[in-house]
């Protein structure tokens, strides 16, 4: 083989292990559940190929209040981040000084933790008579009734405490690259800390704002473990219903149309969102 | 806030004391139930329900293993990492190599689908994997999980050491080959010694992520049960203070490794 036809099939050499292994367990799997969800057929007597559209009517109609209530439940969780991080990641990009890695570091701790692990160990703490609103109810201070887990603000707060450091990293990155003399110019063209803080380094933390977005929106929007341990009855999300619709009763044309009902909904939130940014190309946005 | 006083008009809004006491009670959130999880392995309880505060011992540091499907739980979950810190190690490795060294037609292909299977959705990954083997009739269990973790732990591999390779000074490796180096022999004494940090990032990135996988494992393990899905059915019936053990003694393991890391990267500098 040549030196140069040997350079240029090098890449592809590089690259087909790993790829053939995503486009057989990534790609191809996303096809079949494609193909899966417009069977028909039951259980009993299994399934058929059928372009039966069928099970996306059936999903909606069966489950429009769930995939409602998980898309509340991603924004809640999401804008709270938001909320809650933006002044975290501000206060170490600007004033960490030499400590920055450390506090960065102090973010990431719940990562160490397993994702499960951590969303039980806050349904132990909020238990109804647990080591938090046990001992306020025997002081008094609240209603013998009074309970946190099983309602929304549980799931809503699970949600936003699992993915925060995703949210926070991203927006602290922004925040970091901005040049100081950049304020400093702001600031000798007479602009208040107000002016400063609104026109320059608001817009300069965007790209981390939407990228931490992209992070937490997906993952919180889609999940299940948050509204199973912390949340009743009535706190049921998408991703409940997709899990024991595959796992449990495998009426897999429904689960699978509920799978890609919900990959599409996040698909066209994303791609909506970075239009109203003005982000051209969220791709492009997501490599940096 | 007292962010008035001296040289206040240079200094930007919000950088007072309060938003680091702030910034404090935010990282003690976040670490609340973690703590919550070290202080109950320590509790002295009777039976095996851990829901109050007994007293202090160090009675299940002794009995850690008592539970032997809890115990071959956490065995498979440190082979599953392991296998997939390898496998998932190279192949994306390889990846990362080829996109950050090469220009070449599929490129942007590649990224593209390294992209989705970063950001796409954990419960439709699972669930459409499993479509697949539910379609070809596979038998799920250890090696359905291996696949599916290797499949999702590739990409962060890529992108790590793809951001590695993109750093690096090729004229070192144009000189090797000046000097009568091959192919290979550039790779393994120049290119590989260049990259590893990556590699090894990519790997353990790789293997966190597959000890703390949830989702996508709950959908392909078949029978097979993996620590934290151990944990996740024993939800109901209440976790014995051995999970808090397990947990605590894996979250050790993990900054150790930080903070030698850390040390390591100082002393380097």
């Amino acid at each position: 083989m040549s030196r140069r036809l040997r350079a240029a099939l090098t890449p592809y050499a590089l690259i087909f292990p790993g790829g053939i292994w995503l486009a057989i367990f990534f790609v191809v799997p996303m096809v079949v559940m494609l193909s899966l969800s417009l069977q028909s057929g039951s259980v009993e007597e299994g399934y058929a190929f059928a372009w039966n559209w069928h099970s996306y009517a059936d999903g909606l109609s069966n489950y429009h209040d769930q995939i409602i209530r998980s898309v509340i439940y991603g924004l809640a969780s999401t804008v709270i981040q938001i909320i809650i991080g933006f002044p975290v990641a501000y206060w170490i990009a600007f004033k960490g000084g030499k400590h920055k890695s450390l506090y960065l570091f102090l973010l990431l701790l719940p990562f160490l933790v397993s994702f499960v692990l951590r969303t039980i160990s806050w349904q132990f703490m909020l238990s109804d008579n647990g080591i938090l609103l046990g001992p306020l109810k025997s002081l008094g201070l609240l209603p013998e009734g009074f309970r946190v887990l099983a309602t929304p603000y549980a799931v809503i707060g699970g949600l936003a405490y699992n993915f925060l450091p995703f949210m926070v990293l991203p927006m602290y990155v922004a925040l970091e690259r901005i040049d100081p003399r950049v304020l400093e110019a702001a600031q000798d063209l007479y602009a208040s800390r107000f002016q400063t803080f609104l026109r320059v380094v608001l817009p300069l933390s965007l790209p981390g704002v939407f990228a931490g977005v992209l992070m937490t929106f997906v993952p919180a929007t889609s999940d299940y473990v948050n509204a199973s341990v912390l949340g009743g009855t009535n706190t049921t999300m998408i991703g409940n219903v997709i899990q024991n619709q595959y796992l449990v009763t495998q009426d897999y044309p429904t689960a699978s149309a509920l799978s890609f009902t919900l990959m599409a909904l996040l698909l066209v939130g994303i791609f909506a969102y970075a239009k109203a940014l003005g982000t051209e190309d969220v791709l492009e946005v997501a490599a940096r | 806030m007292t962010t008035r006083g001296r040289a206040a008009g240079r200094r930007p809004l919000l950088a007072g004391r309060g938003l680091q006491i702030y910034t404090w009670l935010v990282i003690a959130w976040l670490v609340a139930p973690i703590a919550v999880m070290v202080l109950f392995g320590f509790n002295d309880t009777q039976g095996r329900y851990n829901t109050s505060w007994q007293g202090f011992t160090l009675k299940w540091y002794g009995k850690l293993f008592e539970i032997g499907d809890l115990t071959e739980a956490l065995v498979n979950s440190l082979l599953i990492a392991l296998l997939t810190m390898v496998i998932a190690g190279v192949l994306g490795s390889l990846i990362g190599l080829a996109l950050g060294r090469y220009r070449f037609r599929g490129s942007g292909t590649t990224n593209v689908v390294m992209f989705a299977a970063i950001s796409c959705a954990e419960i439709v990954m699972g669930a459409s994997l499993l479509s697949l083997f539910v379609t070809l009739a596979v038998p799920l269990g250890f090696w359905t999980i291996v696949i599916s973790h290797v499949m999702f732990s590739i990409s962060f591999v890529a992108v790590t050491v793809r951001a590695r390779v993109m750093t690096l000074d090729r004229s070192l490796e144009e000189a090797a080959r000046d000097l009568g180096a091959g192919t290979w022999t550039t790779f393994r004494l120049v290119t590989l010694p260049m990259i590893f940090p990556g590699v090894l990032a990519g790997s353990m990135l790789a293997f966190a992520l597959s000890i703390d996988d949830f989702v996508i494992t709950n959908f392909n393990a078949g029978g097979t049960v993996t620590f934290p899905l151990w944990i996740w059915g024993s939800t109901r019936v209440g976790i014995p203070p051995q999970v808090n053990i397990m947990g605590t003694l894996i979250f050790a393991a993990g900054v150790s490794i930080a903070v030698i890391n850390a040390l390591m990267a100082r002393r380097r500098s």
